[in-house]
């Protein structure tokens, strides 16, 4: 009972970070697992920091309120580090999946992790811009948390993808999160 | 079980979960204008439209107004109506809001609750509901998209039901249901189709003691909506009254039918935990679930705790709730909107009042939560139940009327007052500007 997994993905508006939590949403779905997937509520502006949340239980969820404690943060956009606080309220064993091509040394020290936790980083813009031509992330760090958490299987996740986009979006999608997903890596 | 029928798990936010059902219902006219939370519900709908899934009149009004009127004219004329709105937009229905309950049109609305102006705020909270409490129409509160699908279509089984012909508003929580993905599972097309079946005319007695069918309809003429005074506007609100009292029965009915055909029952409440509890949350929409997942929490730590949701908040279900409390030792109501200058939130009141004449009655206090969006996360339920539990141990009240959730220090809001001043004041500068 209430073993709800709880994650949050930091963007900005425009990103796609609520498409992101509803492809794993319903790759988890897919799965034969109960799902919620939600923006942080509010006034979108393209380009201002924005949140989106996904939860996913065996069980049917009862709970509707926000998330506070994540088990896994994702962060879309290497300048969220500084402007918000991306590990507010995570898990003391929580993970953070972290779009970024710093060096290893340079991010954990601006982002001082407690023991338990995990960083993972992928190179996910640099990746994009070579896969899509264009800096988006939001399905390429779908590709690392899974790496990372194994919350749902990648082929649930490459579905989901088949079934939402079409034609070659979709197919250079596959591509990104597959790299992405070998890309990623723990620090 | 083998009744059930086949479902597909779908993943919906409570918005597309209603413009799905709709879908399925496929009524003649719908005619509604985009408004924050609910706008999903016209964009989904209208896409149905244009790829052709459905045949209906899908009518793009210019004003929240001109959907009710819509509806009105298409329900009068014997089509089955849907329309959605949310917040201001139900407040511009208000006066057409009594018009469909009057002329007993049984027209089916999703109200995707938010927050009224002043302050202006999109989110979630059960004001604007509440507003059109005594508008007449039915008032069911669903706790998540699943039940925001399946009361959909059960809505036009007991609009149209022949004791009920009232319009229903179907009520979800805005943002918290409607833009949150949830599973739902629906049932096939067909299913829907045959369980709402084909829309009838009630049959009504002219003056002159002849039937006629009541229905705009060039061969048989008749005006509706005519002008009624002292003479019969009692009778008929008594008739309306009547109507609404019968829909208790008939709520229970189709949402046992529906039980059957799907697995999933429903009812005028819905108690969680009941049966042998001490302390009780007693609140309507989306906040239920998060009730029943910290009393699920409270239960592991041998707290007799339960949840009674109530469902259909008109009709009011009065017998069903006392009944579900009789043995409950303190209770708490959560309103999700205030009715400035009553003794407490419009749930509560009824509840209260529901007790008067009990003699086993709970202590029954009141909180107000969640006004404007704010979140009601566990942690706060949590302080409800063990305040109860405080509550039922010394069986001191303590104060009735609470406030969940509001910030710290809002004392000092509270307590502020305001000074006035003349314009002469302003034109001296007295107090700030540039």
């Amino acid at each position: 009972m209430n073993n709800i997994i709880e994650i949050r993905f930091h963007g900005r508006g425009g990103q796609g970070a609520w498409t992101a939590t509803q492809l794993l949403a319903m790759s988890a779905l897919e799965e034969g697992k109960y799902v919620q997937s939600f923006p942080s509520f509010g006034p979108e502006r393209a380009g201002a920091p924005m949140m989106a949340f996904v939860r996913i239980s065996d069980q049917p969820i009862k709970l509707h309120s926000d998330i506070y404690n994540p088990h896994s943060v994702v962060v879309l956009d290497p300048t969220l580090l500084t402007a918000v606080n991306v590990l507010d309220g995570i898990q003391s064993n929580g993970k953070l999946v972290v779009n970024s091509h710093e060096s290893a040394s340079t991010l954990k020290n601006s982002l001082k992790l407690k023991d338990q936790q995990e960083l993972w980083t992928v190179p996910a813009s640099d990746i994009a811009i070579e896969i899509l031509g264009r800096d988006i992330t939001s399905t390429a760090m779908i590709g690392a948390l899974v790496k990372a958490t194994g919350y749902v299987n990648l082929d649930s996740v490459l579905k989901q993808v088949q079934k939402r986009f079409s034609g070659a979006i979709a197919e250079k999608n596959i591509v990104l999160i597959k790299r992405s997903y070998e890309e990623a890596k723990k620090i | 079980m083998s009744k059930i029928v086949k479902q597909e798990m779908m993943g919906m936010n409570g918005d597309t979960a209603c413009a799905y059902a709709v879908k399925q219902c496929n009524p003649e006219v719908v005619a509604a204008y985009p408004i924050t939370p609910q706008t999903i519900i016209v964009e989904v709908f209208s896409e149905y439209v244009a790829n052709g899934e459905v045949t209906t009149e899908f009518i793009p009004v210019e004003s929240e107004h001109s959907a009710m009127s819509t509806s009105i004219g298409a329900a009068a004329a014997g089509a089955r109506a849907y329309t959605a709105s949310a917040s201001q937009g139900l407040a511009l229905m208000y006066e057409m809001l009594y018009i469909a309950s009057g002329l007993r049109l049984p027209i089916v609305m999703t109200c995707v609750n938010r927050a009224l102006s002043a302050p202006i705020n999109i989110h979630g909270d059960h004001s604007d509901a509440m507003g059109a409490r005594d508008s007449g129409w039915l008032q069911l509160y669903c706790e998540n998209s699943q039940e925001a699908y399946d009361t959909i279509i059960q809505a036009w089984r007991i609009a149209e039901h022949k004791d009920v012909l009232l319009p229903v508003m179907v009520n979800i929580d805005g943002f918290i249901l409607s833009h949150t993905l949830e599973n739902v599972s629906v049932i096939p097309d067909d299913a829907v189709k045959k369980f709402i079946g084909e829309k009838k005319i009630p049959v009504v007695k002219k003056p002159n003691g002849e039937l006629t069918p009541y229905i705009l309809h060039p061969d048989y003429p008749a005006s509706i909506g005519a002008i009624d005074l002292q003479d019969y506007y009692f009778e008929h609100k008594r008739q309306q009254a009547e109507a609404m009292n019968n829909a208790l029965k008939v709520i229970k009915e189709i949402g046992e039918e529906y039980g059957e055909l799907t697995g999933r029952t429903y009812g005028l409440i819905d108690p969680y935990m009941m049966d042998d509890a001490e302390i009780a949350i007693i609140v309507m929409g989306s906040t239920a679930g998060t009730a029943k997942y910290v009393a699920d929490l409270m239960r592991n730590k041998g707290v007799k705790a339960g949840v009674l949701r109530v469902r259909s908040f008109r009709p009011f279900p009065r017998d069903d709730i006392v009944k579900a409390l009789k043995n409950i030792k303190a209770c708490a109501v959560l309103d999700r909107s205030m009715s400035f200058g009553s003794y407490g939130g419009p749930l509560f009141t009824e509840i209260r009042s529901s007790f008067c004449y009990e003699c086993d009655k709970p202590i029954i206090v009141n909180y107000y939560y969640g006004l404007g969006g704010r979140d009601a996360p566990p942690n706060l339920l949590d302080n409800v139940f063990n305040e109860l539990k405080n509550i039922a141990e010394t069986g001191k009240t303590g104060e009735e009327i609470r406030y969940l959730g509001l910030r710290e220090g809002e004392k000092d809001a509270v307590n502020y007052k305001a000074e006035l001043v003349s314009f002469k004041d302003l034109n001296t500068g007295k107090i700030g500007g540039k």
